[in-house]
């Protein structure tokens, strides 16, 4: 048996790079060859490893874009003192290779059988498995209503915008623009609170910790810690409110 | 526990991590604080990553129930804060 | 064997011969790295305290701002190896603190607000090598970094400047703290790279 490895989502695995597309000004999706890739649930994530040719090595989590059925791939945000991000934003290209481990994560997952109405909130690039969720909706057909609640620092900064400006039926994209808005913007112009989250959220309805709507917060900690404390203020069971921190980011 | 401060994460960042320990996925098993009896999935736990290791915290009491440290290839893994830990 | 990312490397940045140690990058960010939540205890409720010698001694921080202080401008490692340099500190010098105490042990362990500890050799507290810093760069120094006041030990990794520092345990034999009970190496030299048990 020397010799041979079994081959499965314990391990990493060699991903290429593929097409690579830029978002914003410091987000860019890259597309990624990975063989005999399991599939993934949306939601997931990926462990990235870099190698250099020292053998150094570097590790970082970043959330699958893609749609379960859906080429795979992720979507890296910048950060100005980032090992990794700048790697994968600037001089990754086609080509490339690195390691990759999952997919990971069931717990900040979505399948249409878990109903809703669901209300997705991101902050930053935390829309990017919400956008995986989204792209899954679709997919699979299902007709759950969705409030996606999406804060970015300026219009400049909204990742996916093209896409999220044409949402499919029963989708409703709620934008904050907390930094600087376009001319004769209208929309909210502030991060979100709890007055907000009241004006967008579903209503909470009779608690229950399996029926009603089902929320996903994902983005910065402080982001994530200050929607769902509101959340649940506004009556969200604390089950149906689904958590996934970021760190500190740019924002 | 204040967990206000943007540089912790939640359980979700460390799913590989768990998986590579326990070989499984562990997000959503669920723990139990040995210090004050506060239950609650894995993703959900405080998490902490300062670069020399992880440390997992209760959120309601801040106790740490998980450490991971990885030393020349060998993690070395402390769950001595947690009551239990299933599924 | 890993696939080499082509165009990947570690950061470094250039700095004077034989002012970093080995493994060791400059850089001009403080990156804030914690084990866990900033505690956040009021001045009226902080005190530092020296305990296993012949009488435990306290000082609050009223107390503790009247004791003598001292600027100083040192380089910083950190294990996870980046490197600061020239960081301006103020604070009061361990042999004052020390100095305060009738005690006869060679070891301390150092601990802080939320629980984390580390241990050091007292010979390492003592002339000139340490401090009990309040102020960074000119200001108070910030509660993410430690404030109201951390442990400055610059000769030894900076694991062993435990922030948030509210006192030492005097003790007659070195007993591991948080890190060093999970591998990290007890005493902590940068020079001779002692980042590990073994090292």
């Amino acid at each position: 048996m020397a010799g041979t490895a079994v081959r499965g989502r314990l391990t990493w695995a060699t991903a290429t790079v593929g097409a690579v597309s830029d978002e914003t000004a410091q987000v860019r999706t890259l597309r990624l060859e990975v063989p005999d890739w399991p599939g993934h649930q949306a939601g997931q994530h990926l462990d990235v490893r870099l190698t250099a040719d020292d053998g150094y090595q570097a590790e970082r989590a970043y959330s699958i874009a893609a749609a379960p059925g859906e080429p795979l791939a992720i979507t890296v945000e910048r950060l100005d003192d980032g090992e990794v991000s700048p790697y994968l934003t600037q001089d990754a290209r086609p080509g490339d290779e690195f390691e990759v481990r999952g997919p990971v994560g069931g717990y900040f997952v979505w399948e249409p059988a878990f109903g809703g109405p669901l209300l997705l909130a991101a902050g930053g690039s935390g829309v990017v498995p919400l956008r995986a969720i989204l792209r899954h909706r679709a997919r699979t057909g299902s007709a759950v209503p969705v409030r996606l609640l999406y804060s970015s620092r300026s219009w400049q900064d909204v990742i996916y915008s093209s896409e999220l400006d044409f949402p499919p039926e029963g989708v409703q994209v709620i934008h904050t623009l907390t930094r600087s808005q376009p001319p004769a913007w209208t929309g909210y112009a502030r991060r979100v609170d709890r007055e907000m989250l009241a004006e967008v959220a579903w209503p909470a309805g009779a608690p229950s910790p399996s029926a009603g709507p089902l929320a996903y917060v994902c983005g910065p900690t402080s982001f994530v810690e200050s929607v769902a404390a509101s959340l649940v203020a506004l009556g969200y069971p604390a089950e149906r409110v689904k958590t996934e921190r970021f760190g500190a980011t740019g924002q | 526990m204040d967990t206000l401060d943007d540089a912790a994460v939640d359980g979700n960042a460390i799913g590989g991590l768990l998986i590579e320990v326990f070989g499984a996925e562990m997000t959503t098993a669920v723990g139990t604080c040995g210090s004050c009896g506060a239950v609650s999935q894995v993703a959900e736990l405080a998490v902490y990553r300062p670069g020399l290791g992880t440390v997992v915290r209760c959120r309601a009491c801040g106790a740490v129930l998980m450490t991971f440290v990885t030393i020349r290839g060998v993690i070395c893994v402390d769950l001595q804060g947690l009551a239990s830990l299933t599924g | 064997m890993s696939p080499i990312s082509r165009g990947f490397r570690r950061r470094r940045e250039e700095a004077p011969a034989g002012r970093v140690p080995p493994g060791q990058y400059v850089t001009a960010d403080f990156p804030v790295l914690s084990a866990g939540p900033t505690p956040r205890t009021p001045l009226t409720e902080w005190s530092f305290s020296i305990a296993g010698g012949r009488e435990p001694k306290m000082w609050t921080w009223e107390q503790f701002r009247m004791l003598p202080t001292e600027t100083l401008t040192t380089d910083i490692h950190c294990v996870t190896r980046w490197s600061k340099l020239d960081t301006v500190w103020e604070g009061v010098s361990l042999d004052v603190l020390l100095g305060a105490v009738d005690y006869s042990a060679r070891y301390v362990l150092a601990f802080s607000d939320g629980g984390y500890t580390t241990n050091l050799p007292v010979a390492d507290l003592l002339g000139g090598k340490a401090w009990v810093a309040f102020g960074f760069g000119g200001a108070p120094l910030g509660a993410e970094h430690g404030g109201p006041a951390r442990l400055l030990v610059p000769h030894l990794y900076f694991w062993k400047s435990a922030k948030w520092v509210r006192g030492l345990r005097l003790r007659d034999t070195d007993e591991p703290g948080f890190w060093e009970n999970y591998g990290y190496h007890m005493y902590g030299d940068p020079w001779r790279e002692q980042r590990y048990a073994g090292d």
